[in-house]
Formats: C-alpha cells, structure tokens, sequence
C-alpha cells in the first residue's frame, strides 16, 4: 500500500504550486485555476486522513464531496464575473482591472 | 403633564408640522406660531418659578420628573429646573423666537433650513431641562449636529470648511466629554447618572477628579469658546448664515459656560477648588485676547466672533473665580451676551444683506443710509461696552465684584487685567461704528439701499427691549439665577 | 424733599420722547420739549435749593444730608450692593443749581445756534440726556451709582462731540474723547473695587474700623479714583481729548466741555474729601501737583493757540486744575485751618461754569458770525456784535480775576489756600494766574480788536480781487443773546454770594474774608497781565508780538503743537497698540493658534492617505497578507503556546 505521506506531499505540492501560481499569474482564468489546484490539494488531503486515519468514518469524504460540489458552484461564478469583466473591459489582465480601487 | 417635556414635544410637533407644510406660507405661520407659543411657554415658566419660589418650594430643581430610560447603565430621562436654567431657558426662547423673524426672507430650501433650526433648539431645550448627565449629552449633540448642515448649506463664503471645522472641533471636546461624563459616573460608583444625586453623594475621589475634571471642562469649554481652543468660533460665526449666527453665539456658546458649571464645577468641586488656576489664566488670555485681535479685524462678523471669544471668556472668568457673585455674574453675562450678540448679529446679517460685504473698510455713511439700522447697531456696540442701562454693564459689575471676593495677589491680578478689556472694547467698538456709519458713503452703490423691513425692526426692537429691560431692571433677573446659584454653593461649599 | 424725583425724571423723560418720537416731530416742537422740561427741572432746582439751605442747619451746626429717595438696584454679594437714590447735601445741591442753570441757558441759545441743522431733535435729546446722567451723578448716593451715570454722562458726551457725524475730525474726536476717558474710568472701577471691597460698603460714609483695618490699600482705591476723575476732567496727561472735543457743536462745549461733566472729577474728590483727607492726605498733595502742572502746561499752551475754542479748551483744562489744585492743598478738614481749599474749589467750580459758560456761548455767537473758529478770521469785531463784545469782556475779566467779577473772589482763595500750603505752591500758581489773564485777554484782542478780516476782504472785493462780496459779522438772534445777558450778569454778582456759608470743608459755616496781601497782589499781577496783553495785541502787528515771535519760534510752536501730546497719544494707539499687539495677535491667532488646529486637520487627513494605498484592490497583495498573517499566527501558535 502506498504511504499516506506519498500523499501529502503530492497535496503539499499540489498546493503550493496553487499559491504560487494564485500570487504570480496576472490572468484572472490562470488565477482561477490556481485556486482550482488549492481546493484539489485540499480535497486529497481530507480524503487520505480519512481513508488511513479514520477508516471507520466518512466526515472526510463528506467535506470533499463538498468541496468539490461547492468549487464547482464557485467556478460557475467566478467564470461568469471573468466573462462579464471581460465584456466590460475587453481583457482579463488583472492589471487593468483598476476600477474598484481607491 | 410636567410643562418642561412641552418644551422637547413642541419642537417635535413643529418638526412634523414642518414636515408637512406644503408652502412659504404654511412654513412661516409654524415656525411663528410654534416659536411664539415655546416664547410665552418659556415666560410662564418664568413667572411660575419665580412665585413657587418666592411661595418657599426650596428643592434644588423645581418641576423635578425622572422616567428610566435604559436600566442597566442607570440612565433616565430626568428633568428640572432652577433659576440658572430658567434664565438660560428664556433666553434660548428669546433667540429662537427672533432668529425666526431674522430668517424670514431666507432662500433657498426654507423648509429644510427650519426643520434643522428647529432641531438645534430642540437640542438646546432639552439640554438646559435635563438633569441627567447622559440625557444632557445627548441633547448636546443634537443640538451640535444641525449646525453642521445649517452652515455647509445656507452658509456664505468658505462654508463648508468653516462647517467642517466648526464640527470637528465641537466633537473633538464632545469626545473628552464623554470621557468626563463616564469618569463622574463610574467614578461616583456607577449607581446614577443624576447631577443632583452625584453632587449630594460627593463620594467620587480625589484623584480621579483630578484626571476628569480637565477633561470635562476642556470638553464644555471648547463650546464655550475656551483660548486656545476657540478658533471654529471666528470662522463658524463668519459662515453661518444670519440666525444661525445669532442661535449659535446667543445660545450654543451658553451651553458651554452652562456645562462647565452645572457638570464640571458642580460634580467635581475639589479638583474645581484645585485646578482653577490653569483654566483662570487662560481664561483671562482668552478675555484680553479676544478683544485685542477684535481690534484689528476687518470682516464685521470676525470682529463680533472675537468679541464672543472675549465675552464668553469672561463667562468661564468669572465661574472659576468660584465666588457666589461671580458664578451668578457669570450667568448674567450669559444671558447678557446671548441677547447683545444676537443682536449683533442680527443686524450685520441685515446690513450684509444689503451691501454685500462685511469690509467694514468698504463700509461707510450708512448713517444716512440705514438709520434705523444704524441706530441699532450703535445700541447694540454701546450695550457691548457695556454701558450702563444695558444688560452688560449688569454682567461685568457683578463679575468684577465678585471676583473681588477672592482676596489673594492671583486673583487679583487676573481680575485687573480682565478689567482691561472693557477699554479695549471700547476700541474695537468705536472703531467700527465710526468706520461704517459714520463720515459719508463713498460707494454709490449703498445710495440706494433702503433701511429694514418690518420683520427686521421686529427682530432688533425685541432684542433691544430685552437687552435695555434686563439693564435697567437687573433685580429680578439677578435674584433668579442667584438662588440657582446658590444651592449649589450650598454643596460645593457646605 | 421727594419732589427731587422730577429732577431726575424730566431730562430722562423728554430723552425719551424725543429719542423715540422726535425725528417726526418739527424743529419747533423738539426744541420747545427739551426745553421746558429744563426750565421745570431748573425751577425745581432752585426750589430745593431754596428749601433746603433756608431750611437752616441741624443742631450740630451742619445742614443735614437728605436722602429722599434709596433703592437696592442690583444686589451683589452679602453687604455689597448697587444703589440708586437721591441725595441732598450741599455740594450736591449747589451742583443741582449749576448744572440746571447752564442747561437751561444752552437749551434756550442752541434755538438760535442750532436753527435749521439737520438732527435739531437728535441734538435736544441729547441734551436731554446727558442733563439726565448729570444730575444723577451730582445726587449719587453711593459710589457706585455715581460710576453708573459718570458712563452716562461719557457717553452722551461721545454722541454729542460726534454730532455732525460726518466730518471725519468729530468722528475722530468723538471716539478719542471717549476711549480717553473710558481707559481713566477702568482705574475708578478698580479703585471702587478696591474700595467696596476693603470698606465694605459702596457708600460715601463706610465704617472707620474698616477702613482703618484696610491699610494702605484705601490711599491706593482713592488714588485710582482720582485717575479716573482726572480723565474726565482732563488732567495731563489724560487731557488730550478736551481739546478735540470742541469739534461738537459749540453750546455743547459750553455745557459738557467747559461747565459741567469736566468738574466732575473734581466733584469726585470733593465728594470723596473726608476719606481723602482721613486715610490719604498723601495722594490728596499728589492731586495737588498734577493740578499745578496741568495748570500750567494747559495756561503755556492756550497762549499759543490760534482756534479760539481751542484757547477756551486749554483754559478751561488750567482752570479745572486751579480747582483740583484748591482741593489737593487742603491738609485738614478745618476750614480756619488748611481747609480753606475745598470751600476754595468748590466756590471756583461754581464761579467758573458761569463764567466759561458765557465765554463758550459768546464763542459761539462769534463763530455763527464769522463761520470760522480761526482767530486769523476775526479781528475788529467789537463794532459788529456789541452785546457778545460786552459780555466776553465781562467773563474774560471774571476769569483774569479782576474784582468785583466773580472770578477774582473764588481765585483769591484758592490762592490764599495755596499760599497756607506752601510759599512755593502759592507763588506758582498765583504765576499761573497772571497768565491766565494774559492769554484771556490775548484772546479777547484778538477777536475784538484790531485789523478786521472782514473789512480787509471788504477792500479787497471792491479791488476786484475777491469775486464773493463777504458776509458782514452781525450780532446773534435774541435767542442767544438772553442766555449771554443772564451768566455775564451772574458772572459779575456771583462773587459777592456768602459761598462759605453754604459749602465748606467740614461744613460749618465759614464766612470768607479776603487776605488783603493775597488779593493786592494778584491784581496788581493780573493787571499787568492785561497791561501786556494789551500792548502786545491791542493793536494789529505790534512790534513787541514780532520779537517774541523770533525769539521763541521753537517754543511756540512746540506750545502749538500742544508739546506734541497727540503725537504721543497717537503713536501708542496706532503703533503700539494696534501695529505692536493687535496685528501680532490676530496674526498669531489665525497662523500659529488656528495654524495648529488646521494642522490637526491636515495630520489626520495625510495619514488617511498614507494608509489608503495597502487597499490596493489588488486581490493577490491581499491574499499575500493574508498568507503572511496566516504564518504568523501560525508560527505563533506552534512555538509561543
């Protein structure tokens, strides 16, 4: 059987590469597939101390599921403010994004 | 029915009723009817205290009423009156009743500038008939916030700086206020906010008064026009449109001098004994200099706004002098000022009207312009300086006398030099009316000006009359705020 | 003595009317108000007077003090309080019959000198008025009321000079008159603050074990006083506004500026004498001092002077200080024995409001003549206007002290009160006396005598060279001239009232004797005063006024120029005062004061914006600081918990 700590560190990384990518990307699809990779690295982890620590019961696949459904939701929207910003402003590049600041 | 809550409820109906007024018409007759109807509640209230006194009722506050307001912190909607706040109470009815008349042709938004006027007096009732400090903090602030609108909106010149100025200051001390105003209760066990109760108890100890009676009359005497926290006054005054002026230099500033002795002195007499002697001295620079920098000002409203500065100086003046005849000295000034400088003011809002300008350089002849004006404004100087047969005369004397109770080389000194100031008085005041409405027109223009209106003789004749009635009948006026006085001595000095 | 009351309440009562009612009343109706109410106020005058010194005097040989009428006006502390009433005694009852007297007598010639002005009602109510705060000053019960109506009188005496509101000079001199006087009187409140304070009474009679208690603070209260008394009767050098003062029109000066409100200072020592002379014998011999410098200095400079009002200003400035002089060598309160001068000044007092009176109003008839106040425009009059020559003269002898006018016998003993002083007092002032009369009568040629300007413009129109055909001086209206008749005959008889009988220093009677070597010697004096003044300029450019004109150039101009007192005054008020502390201190006060509340303002308005930049709207600087918080807390939790 494959240790968990395989695992963790597949999330770690999964995650970090997510942050990484969440503060340097400039494109706001590229940023929200970073925030895709956090969640993911998140879910994994929830399922594998489940699965390996707590085999008897399943709050950890409960909470995934519900990540999974919630990003999905959170995706949809988000996709949906990229697309509105990028009729309003024809770019997704954050830097123009300006209007909300002070 | 206790006739003081008619004073917060008259307001009110006057406010809805100006809510909803349709026209200039219906807007007059409720600001008429209404102002008149608190005026003459105000002197029966008057009369009323007078005979139940002069009947022997001897409570501290007369038509003394309480309800709970919130429980937990002890705070209740208390009312009553003495003779300090009888007099204070006429007074504000005074002003309000002709600042009326002095805003009669105001344009634009007559309604919204009435339902804010009516709110600042609200305010200022409420505060002079509660004797609960967070009731009289509430007031107060009602009573402050208005004035902020009242000069951003209809002011004149750089208003919405002067506006904003004006009501950051008065907050800055509304803020050590309330730090006073929770020292004395928590200080005093936590069990009252009554000012009665707190003062008989006397149980709040040394050093904390020490730490919240600076705060507490620093906090009254920004309002009261304190050196050197004094300088909204000049450039609130000189903003603010014509009643608003009057209101605030005739009553607003009163509320200061009143608080610093109902609050401040009254509840923390020790550190009051203590500590005068700072506040004495600025005070006194607060007099002097005052009146100095009134000598070299050219805007008939700046000129004014430091005479306040050094008038109500001599309010604060004469309250620290802690003797009974200077306290009552220091009402009667009050009372005093109140009506000359709404009469001032009053009547450089009539001449501003006019000319257009308060350059009293670009001002002159108007003699044989505007007499009646003119007259009014001579009366209204020569009241100022204080000449005998005006109230300020009265005022002045009595401080001076009582202030000459207290013996010691300070005292006397400051008394002196606070003397001084009704010389340079004298200047500012002869300078300016032989400057404006002496020596003959030289801008042909001011030709053909014609002199006041009725509204505008109405509004100078009833303050004249008031200031001429309480200078050659000081008696009755004087016995009035005596006994307020009085019993709180009999507290502060058992 | 109740009847009093109308005294008071006439003048009060016609101000009123006129004040309220008068500018629709006509010129007639106005005039005829104020008056009357005078004459009224004058009978009963006279009534009081007449009843109350025929009522004889009490047992104690003295005429008792009546106080009809004493009311608590303001209440102050526990035994202070203000006063109002009525009280009769006789300083204050011959003040009575002074001030209605020449009240009247202005009243009456102002409908001939005042016809047609524009503010003819104004000018009656202010008559009316200041009538009114004179006389409640003179019947003052108590220190206090006298300061009440002492403001009064200030300011109706500003209204007045300040009549023809303007001319730019009236102006001036009004405010000066009454900012002069005002700073003065700001040292008579302290001293009465001093006074009520330490006596504990504002009343004239205060309890001796206080005052005896009290120390060296009473000298110094009545010092004060004295200062204040000193500026409204124009001592140097708070003297500066008198001279202004005679812009007002000329009966005013007549009345305020001449007989009645610039004694008041010296009433006010008269009335505070006891304590003088018990408590502060010291400050009274101060008194006397300045008395004698004004005196002189006034006399110096009234010899220079070329405005003929101006001349009668400064004579009265050294008169007065003849009075105070009188007053501050009194050493007891005996009359036979060093108080001879407060009987002395106040006989004086009484002598010269007539006299200067009708020298004011003959002034005035000159000047509605001439239309001008300069002395240059003058000359010859004497064959145009007979009646005003004739009395003129009577008052300049009254007041160069020539008998049997009036003036000779109030100056003898006033001298003969000097004299007992000290030597050096009695010759000093009997010096200041023969200048009097030399600058009296320097005056009097000049206006009567000599070259007449208006035959000399005469002349030169009939050359040709004068396109307007000039007026011809005539003589004034019957108006007028009554008023001038009646005080030249007082002027001449009131010498001869038995004066000590009525007022002396501890008030038994006190017949007055003249000390025949005081008296011989100071008409020689005055005589010779005369001699010179009449060779100097009874006739036109004498050759004796040349010389002196050469050889003290320097000193006369200085002497013109008033030793340049008004520079001094003008300087401290408008470069001191004004350029040195009140442009500072509103400079100061809108820079430094309003400077560092702005700066509060602009501090917390900096920050904001300072601060305002970490929200950037950037979501990933954001999540940054918030990553880093998260590390933090983070860190915290694992190595501090």
């Amino acid at each position: 059987m494959i240790p968990a700590e395989y695992y963790l560190v597949l999330a770690a990384l999964m995650f970090f590469i997510g942050v990484f990518g969440f503060f340097t990307r400039r494109n706001l699809l590229a940023m929200l597939i970073s925030t895709e990779l956090i969640l993911n690295a998140i879910d994994i982890n929830f399922a594998v101390f489940n699965a390996y620590y707590y085999p008897e019961h399943l709050e950890g696949f409960f909470f995934t599921l519900f990540a999974i459904g919630i990003a999905a939701a959170e995706t949809a929207v988000a996709i949906a403010i990229i697309l509105n910003v990028y009729r309003n402003l024809r770019t997704i590049r954050l830097k123009s994004i300006k209007n909300l600041k002070f | 029915m206790n006739i003081l809550n008619l004073f917060i409820l008259l307001p009110l109906a006057m406010l809805l009723a100006l809510w909803a007024a349709r026209n200039l018409r219906q807007i007059r007759s409720v600001m008429v009817v209404g102002s008149s109807l608190l005026l003459a509640l105000s002197i029966y209230l008057t009369i009323d205290f007078i005979s139940q006194r002069s009947a022997g009722a001897d409570a501290p506050f007369l038509y003394a009423a309480s309800w709970t307001w919130y429980a937990p912190l002890n705070i209740c909607y208390s009312i009553g009156v003495d003779g300090i706040s009888v007099a204070m109470i006429l007074l504000s009815a005074i002003i309000v009743f002709t600042g009326t008349f002095a805003s009669w042709r105001l344009q634009p938004l007559t309604k919204e500038f009435f339902l804010w006027y009516v709110l600042l007096s609200l305010g200022v009732f409420g505060f002079f008939i509660s004797t609960d400090m967070f009731a009289m903090f509430m007031f107060y602030e009602t009573a402050l916030i208005p004035m902020y609108l009242l000069i951003g909106v209809w002011g004149s010149g750089k208003k919405e700086y002067s506006a904003m100025k004006l009501t950051l200051m008065l907050m800055g001390g509304s803020a050590f206020l309330l730090m006073g105003i929770l020292g004395i209760y928590f200080g005093s066990g936590a069990t009252t906010m009554n000012i009665l109760e707190i003062a008989e108890m006397g149980n709040i100890p040394v050093n904390i008064q020490y730490i919240f009676f600076p705060l507490t009359f620093l906090g009254f005497g920004v309002l009261g026009a304190l050196f050197p926290f004094h300088t909204w006054s000049p450039d609130g005054h000189a903003s603010a449109p014509t009643s608003v002026s009057m209101l605030h230099a005739g009553v607003l500033m009163k509320l200061g001098g009143y608080g610093c002795f109902r609050i401040a002195m009254y509840l923390l007499p020790q550190a009051a004994n203590d500590l005068a002697w700072i506040f004495i001295i600025l005070t006194t620079i607060s007099v002097v200099y005052g009146a100095l920098s009134a000598i070299s000002q050219t805007d008939l409203k700046y000129i004014n706004a430091y005479s306040s500065v050094s008038h109500c100086g001599l309010v604060l003046f004469a309250l620290l002098m802690m003797t009974r005849t200077s306290c009552t000295g220091a009402i009667l000034q009050m009372l005093s000022h109140g009506l000359m400088t709404a009469l001032f003011f009053a009547l450089i809002g009539m001449i501003y009207g006019r000319t257009h300008t308060r350059d009293i350089r670009e001002l002159s002849g108007l003699m044989k312009i505007m007499p009646f004006l003119s007259v009014g404004y001579i009366i209204a100087g020569l009241a100022n300086l204080g000449l005998p047969g005006f109230s300020g005369f009265i005022a002045e004397m009595t401080i001076f006398v009582g202030s000459f109770e207290q013996p010691d080389l300070f005292h006397r000194c400051v008394t002196i030099i606070a003397c001084t100031s009704i010389v340079i008085t004298a200047v500012y005041i002869l300078r300016v009316v032989g400057k404006i409405l002496y020596g003959v027109c030289k801008n042909e223009h001011h030709l053909a000006l014609t002199d006041a209106t009725w509204d505008e003789r109405f509004t100078v004749i009833c303050l004249i009359a008031c200031v001429a009635g309480l200078g050659i009948l000081p008696m009755w006026v004087s016995n009035l705020i005596d006994g307020g006085v009085g019993n709180i001595f009999s507290i502060i000095y058992p | 003595m109740e009847f009093t009351i109308f005294i008071l309440a006439l003048p009060l009562l016609s101000f009123l009317v006129l004040a309220l009612a008068g500018m629709k009343m006509p010129h007639k109706v106005a005039g005829t108000i104020g008056t009357v109410s005078l004459a009224a106020v004058a009978v009963l005058s006279y009534t009081a007077a007449a009843l109350y010194f025929g009522g004889g005097r009490g047992a104690d040989g003295l005429f008792p003090t009546l106080t009809p009428y004493n009311f608590v006006w303001l209440p102050l502390t526990d035994n202070l309080h203000i006063d109002m009433g009525i009280m009769l005694d006789p300083i204050s009852v011959m003040m009575l019959i002074v001030i209605s007297t020449v009240s009247l007598m202005v009243h009456i010639y102002s409908f001939g000198y005042m016809k047609g002005e524009k503010g003819f009602q104004r000018y009656y109510a202010f008559l009316s008025l200041f009538t009114f705060s004179m006389l409640g000053l003179v019947v003052a019960t108590n220190i206090f009321q006298m300061y009440v109506f002492w403001e009064l009188v200030g300011v109706s005496s500003y209204l007045l000079i300040g009549f023809y509101y303007t001319k730019k000079a009236a102006i001036a001199a009004s405010k000066k008159a009454f900012i002069v006087t005002r700073f003065a009187d700001l040292f008579f409140l302290v001293g009465i603050l001093f006074y009520g304070y330490y006596a504990g009474t504002f009343s004239f009679t205060p309890d001796a074990m206080l005052l005896a208690s009290a120390g060296a603070v009473i000298p110094v209260a009545l010092g004060l006083m004295f200062i204040g008394g000193a500026g409204k009767s124009a001592m140097f050098p708070l003297h500066i506004w008198l001279p202004d003062a005679m812009e007002g029109p000329t009966p005013v000066s007549a009345l305020i500026h001449a007989a009645t409100m610039v004694v008041a200072g010296v009433y006010l020592v008269a009335r505070m004498f006891p304590l003088f002379i018990g408590y502060a014998p010291e400050v009274l011999h101060i008194v006397a001092y300045i008395g004698a410098f004004t005196a002189l200095y006034a006399a110096v400079v009234a010899c220079a002077q070329t405005d003929i009002k101006r001349v009668l200003a400064f004579s009265t400035i050294s008169q007065i200080a003849f009075m105070m002089v009188a007053l501050g060598v009194c050493t007891s309160d005996d009359p036979h024995d060093g108080g001879l001068g407060y009987m002395a000044s106040m006989f004086h007092l009484f002598t010269h409001a007539m006299f200067k009176g009708l020298l004011f109003l003959g002034a005035g008839s000159i000047i509605h003549a001439v239309h001008s106040n300069e002395r240059d425009h003058m000359g010859g009059l004497r064959k145009y206007m007979p009646v005003t020559h004739i009395t003129f003269l009577i008052a300049c002898l009254a007041i160069a002290g020539i008998p049997p006018f009036s003036g000779f016998f109030s100056k003898d003993e006033i001298l003969t009160a000097c004299y007992d002083y000290s030597l050096v007092m009695g010759v000093f002032m009997s010096g200041v006396a023969a200048l009097t009369a030399f600058y009296m009568f320097r005056l009097y040629y000049l206006i009567f005598w000599g070259n007449s300007y208006y035959e000399s413009q005469l002349a030169q129109y009939k050359k040709g060279r004068l396109t307007e055909k000039p007026h011809a001086p005539h003589e004034a209206p019957f108006a007028m001239l009554l008023p001038l008749i009646i005080l030249a005959v007082v002027s001449t008889l009131a010498g001869f009232i038995p004066f000590g009988e009525f007022v002396s220093s501890n008030g038994h009677a006190y017949t007055i004797h003249l000390d025949t070597a005081v008296a011989v010697s100071s008409i020689i004096l005055a005589v010779s005063a005369i001699a010179v003044a009449t060779a100097m300029y009874a006739k036109a450019r004498s050759r004796v006024v040349l010389t002196v004109k050469v050889q003290g150039r320097k000193f006369l101009i200085a002497a013109y120029h008033r030793f340049y007192m008004d520079e001094l005054w003008l300087f401290v008020t408008k470069k001191i005062i004004f350029r040195g502390i009140s442009r500072p201190i509103a400079w100061f006060d809108k820079h430094v004061i309003d400077g560092t509340m702005d700066l509060l303002g602009k501090g917390a308005q900096r920050l904001s914006y300072s601060i305002r930049r970490l929200q950037s709207g950037n979501i990933q600087s954001y999540s940054i600081y918030f990553l880093h918080g998260v590390m933090i807390l983070a860190l915290i939790l694992i190595f501090l918990v």
